[in-house]
């Protein structure tokens, strides 16, 4: 494989860059492999990387139905953060950030990681108790928490609202200095290229049609280029999590939903951090280039449509302006919208199942874009040595039935509530 | 924009209405042996087909009652709207 680097970057210049090789493979899909990954996003791709990295499996196979990386991780916000109370989202998340934050040099790919910090707004004394409890859980697992005060935060953000006399004036925040942003395209690049330096065949445009169980043991997966035997086979699905599981006649504590975002015009550099609005769901970053980076509720009502409706995304920026009153002064560039692997608990699920080498890792909620390379690497582990990693342990399938729930959140299972 | 036929107030902008989810779960019975799988099922457990989804949602802005929907989760047209009594 071609190491990219300044040197190469001016040898291609001589050749109009017309000579460089490709990044990945285009293969047709072999007979049978030793493990399947069904779903060529972030996850499915990273879980391959690590399937060969760290447990020298090679003989695998992402097969995908569209083209890799045209779900859900190249329709994020791009946030990467692991500022959770709760123990197995915290450590998990942790985990996460130390992958990320040596990902570039790791798979030789600028994924443009950006560790920014993000700020989440208070605008009550309950709430700045809640975020003094919350940072303090972090800083227990050994991720940076700070309370901000309300004159800290109008140090780093002066363009938000801070009147008095608004409905949620800012009373501070909390913050997490090491959380970011990263180039999300880029990660699902960055793994295809390297899964496949190693043997990973990507498969794309193959679309899963039913699976082969035999005595309770899965035996492979029929598709649409074909029946490919497997000894192990996971699934990465996100949104379509709920169509594959029917296949399987398996039920799961997972809905649907529709998750919107857009961006606005480019404007010049005016928001270093990444801010959420604590009064109602809504997160903003600059891109880098210039755009505003914009997103908050569901759609609130199950959607397989990848595409959004206005009422959601009007109250979604109204909450927006009440935050930054220059965004109303902006024309928004591009809306677009992602289905959501909504879990019952907001958690989620990296386990085996009830079949004999099917693995599942689904549940991502809001939060699957930071997730990519901790769910790859715990369910690479999870699917090489047939249990749980110590990091995934808690994001079992069956916690719903024995009540070990991990409502970050407390929304209970009205998921569409936000 | 959903356009929701109210089976009391005729057709209204998806604006007057709240969501409810999945229509048909069902609850357990009380004073009958009721399983924890029985359980699970009507609190976790969840279809959410890709196609037509019977749903419930509450005419909030209106005249408050639940009504059934059933919509398609893929297009979002929606076929048949019902009154929280009635069985499609």
């Amino acid at each position: 494989m071609q190491k990219y680097s300044v040197f190469s970057l001016i040898k291609n210049a001589f050749s109009n860059h017309e000579k460089w090789e490709i990044a990945w493979k285009d293969p047709a899909p072999k007979s049978e492999y030793d493990v399947v990954i069904i779903g060529g996003g972030g996850h499915g791709l990273a879980t391959a990387y690590y399937l060969a990295k760290e447990h020298n499996i090679t003989k695998v196979a992402v097969i995908e139905k569209g083209w890799i990386g045209g779900g859900n991780v190249g329709r994020n916000t791009t946030i990467i953060r692991s500022n959770y109370m709760h123990d197995e989202n915290g450590l998990f998340s942790e985990f996460g950030m130390d992958l990320w934050r040596n990902m570039s040099q790791d798979l030789n790919f600028n994924i443009m990681f950006s560790p920014r910090g993000i700020i989440n707004l208070a605008h009550s004394d309950a709430q700045m108790n809640a975020y003094s409890r919350r940072g303090n859980s972090m800083r227990l697992n050994g991720i940076d928490a700070v309370l901000l005060n309300r004159d800290e935060v109008k140090k780093l953000i002066p363009m938000a609202d801070f009147s008095e006399n608004v409905r949620f004036p800012i009373f501070g925040g909390l913050m997490q200095p090491s959380a970011g942003t990263a180039r999300h395209d880029a990660v699902a690049w960055g793994y295809a290229r390297q899964a496949d330096s190693m043997g990973v065949d990507i498969i794309q445009h193959c679309e899963v049609t039913g699976f082969d169980v035999v005595n309770g043991k899965i035996q492979g997966v029929q598709t649409s280029r074909g029946n490919i035997k497997a000894k192990k086979i996971g699934l990465c699905v996100a949104g379509s999590t709920n169509v594959l599981a029917e296949k399987l006649n398996m039920t799961l504590p997972v809905e649907t939903h529709l998750l919107q975002a857009c961006v606005s015009e480019p404007i010049k550099p005016i928001l270093d951090q990444v801010v959420t609005f604590g009064a109602g769901h809504f997160y903003c970053s600059q891109s880098d280039k210039g755009e505003m980076v914009m997103g908050g509720d569901l759609d609130g009502y199950n959607s397989y449509a990848q595409r959004g409706n206005l009422p959601t995304l009007q109250h979604v920026l109204t909450e927006g302006i009440a935050m930054f009153p220059f965004l109303s002064k902006l024309k928004m560039l591009r809306t677009w919208g992602g289905i959501m692997d909504m879990s019952m608990d907001g958690s989620p699920i990296i386990d085996k199942t009830h079949i004999d080498g099917l693995y599942l890792n689904c549940g991502w909620c809001y939060g699957g874009f930071k997730a990519t390379p901790a769910s790859g690497w715990t369910f690479a582990h999870t699917i090489a040595q047939d249990r749980p990693h110590d990091l995934n342990a808690g994001y079992s399938l069956n916690r719903f039935s024995t009540g070990h729930l991990i409502d970050e959140k407390g929304l209970g299972t009205k998921t569409w509530i936000s | 924009m959903l356009h929701i036929k109210c089976p009391h107030c005729g057709l209204r902008s998806q604006n007057e209405f709240s969501y409810g989810g999945d229509a048909t779960v069902k609850r357990p019975e009380l004073n009958k042996e009721i399983s924890d799988q029985d359980w699970d099922n009507y609190v976790y457990l969840r279809k959410s087909p890709r196609g037509k989804h019977l749903e419930l949602w509450q005419h909030i802005s209106g005249c408050r009652q639940w009504i059934k929907v059933e919509r398609d989760t893929l297009t979002h047209e929606i076929s048949k709207t019902l009154k929280a009594n009635e069985e499609l």
